[in-house]
């Protein structure tokens, strides 16, 4: 019987038409494409894309050159070096991310003792060079400067989980 | 309105100094070039459609960017693959290569030939109109043929092979489900086929004969090469099968060709077993008197196709790919036993007189 049934089943196709009817069901549902440059998904303030190095209110520089950032990196993108500034203080001579080598873990964020170094939202950026991929430390800052309003509301708005 | 009086005398005159056969095949090659050149229109909104419905089906929106909604994408896709470079494998049979994909072609867009348009136009009003489509249809898997031969390579060779044993398999079972159809019709003309099915939706083939139009259909879906039935092509197993080397022109050939075998399936199904050009509502009283739902015309047809051609891109979007012994299995085990079956059932009732067909 159970045998009968199932060849009946086989020849009316029914396990087809009900294949056929999810498709058709589909077909009459809304998309749900984002049409992208015009229309965008929402974005978290958390989100890690292209990295930034802070200055204090005054203009001074955040970051102290404690390598930690470049001991954490998994990636080995960030290259440091340091020497005494004509203050008196310890500053970079030069900080350079690969960006073709970071893999955009945060780690750099997290290991920073001065929240020196952050990874911005900014993720639609290109190279149109070969070398352009080394972010020097005066384009950190440079975009540290330019997007200081959103950095620093985004840490506003994660400071309390921390 | 006479269109005489839109054309001047002298022209009117000049023509009838033309002989008669001058006149006849200016006629039928005007005919011939309105009809290929709409055909081929018609495969490149096709195109259009398809990526529209299968888009629509998985959630998204298909091509919308190039002109109004998207209407320029197949002509982009046309420009684009006429400036390529069309390569040719240095192993390969150069003239094999070349001839391949338009021998899958010109069978394609022969058929039409036979195919009745509207009540009384038709190019060829042959009376084996029926023999001539399965000839031609048959033909254009030389085109697949050929191309994996004369690719010289592994791949092109297996979907080739595949393409050929599928081709065989299924030509039976749709040869046999047209017996049925010229049992019941009486004929090999394809006008006189739509005309036995005059008299609205009840006096349609696919009412007496719905398992065999269950199996023309699949096996004009096996026959063009579409999913499921595209192992011929297999990307996932052999890379693009009979057209892996094939690019720019020739592969747009190939392309043209198989979309023009689609909307030609369509076309012949709806001829066989949906009376083509006819109403569904003929007789039918309430729709008014001079409403044009009740008339035959060329709108019927085309409604009718692009049904057909919608359900194609339905069963695409549907079903996963069939393994290469699961399609021998059901062609040969199961489409042939079930046609012949019908044929039998169908015989029994024409001799005991039951059914919508008088002989």
């Amino acid at each position: 019987m159970k045998k009968l049934k199932s060849y009946i089943k086989t020849f009316l196709l029914w396990e087809l038409w009900q294949g056929l009817s999810i498709t058709l069901r589909n077909f009459f549902r809304p998309t749900t494409t984002i049409q992208y440059p015009e229309e965008k998904t929402p974005q978290s303030s958390r989100f890690r894309g292209l990295h930034a190095l802070r200055r204090y209110p005054n203009g001074e520089e955040r970051c102290i050159a404690c390598k930690l950032c470049e001991a954490v990196c998994p990636a080995l993108a960030i290259t440091i070096e340091s020497d005494v500034s004509d203050d008196g203080t310890r500053r970079t001579t030069r900080y350079d991310i690969d960006l073709f080598k970071c893999i955009y873990c945060g780690f750099c964020e997290e290991a920073c003792p001065v929240d020196a170094i952050v990874e911005t939202r900014i993720h639609e950026y290109h190279m149109e060079a070969p070398g352009e991929n080394i972010m020097t430390k005066d384009k950190l800052l440079a975009i540290g400067d330019k997007f200081d309003n959103l950095i620093t509301k985004d840490k506003a708005a994660d400071a309390k989980y921390r | 309105m006479n269109i005489n009086v839109l054309i001047p005398s002298i022209v009117t005159n000049q023509w009838n100094l033309l002989p008669l056969y001058l006149q006849n095949l200016v006629i039928i090659t005007t005919q011939i070039l309105a009809v290929t050149i709409c055909v081929i229109l018609t495969v490149a909104f096709t195109t259009y459609f398809e990526r529209k419905v299968i888009g629509y089906m998985q959630g998204r929106i298909g091509p919308n960017r190039v002109g109004i909604k998207g209407l320029g994408q197949p002509f982009a896709d046309v420009i684009k693959l006429l400036i390529k470079e069309v390569v040719i494998p240095s192993r390969s049979n150069r003239y094999l290569f070349i001839i391949a994909p338009l021998l899958s072609l010109i069978p394609a867009l022969a058929t039409w030939a036979v195919i009745p348009l509207t009540d009384g136009f038709v190019i060829a009003d042959i009376n084996a109109g029926l023999l001539y489509v399965l000839a031609l249809t048959s033909v254009g898997v030389y085109g697949v043929l050929l191309a994996g031969w004369a690719t010289n390579s592994k791949y092109a060779f297996l979907g080739a092979m595949r393409c050929a044993a599928q081709i065989v398999a299924y030509e039976i079972a749709m040869g046999f489900a047209l017996v049925g159809v010229l049992m019941a019709s009486g004929s090999l003309n394809l006008g006189d086929i739509i005309a036995s099915q005059s008299g609205g939706f009840s006096q349609w083939f696919i009412v007496p004969l719905f398992p065999l139009f269950m199996v023309y259909f699949i096996s004009g879906v096996a026959e063009t090469n579409r999913a499921p039935f595209d192992v011929a092509e297999g990307e996932s197993e052999i890379v693009a099968g009979f057209h892996v080397e094939y690019s720019g022109v020739a592969f747009a050939v190939f392309f043209l060709a198989e979309y023009a075998n689609i909307i030609l399936i369509a076309a012949l199904t709806s001829i066989f077993f949906l009376a083509g050009w006819s109403s569904p509502f003929e007789g039918w009283s309430f729709l008014g008197e001079g409403s044009f739902l009740r008339e035959p015309s060329f709108f019927w047809l085309a409604v009718k196709i692009c049904f057909f051609i919608f359900v194609f891109f339905w069963i695409r979007a549907t079903f996963p790919r069939y393994r290469y012994d699961q399609i021998m299995r059901l062609g040969w085990k199961i489409f042939i036993p079930v046609t012949i079956v019908w044929i039998a059932v169908e015989g029994v009732m024409v001799w005991m007189k039951v059914g919508p067909w008088s002989i």
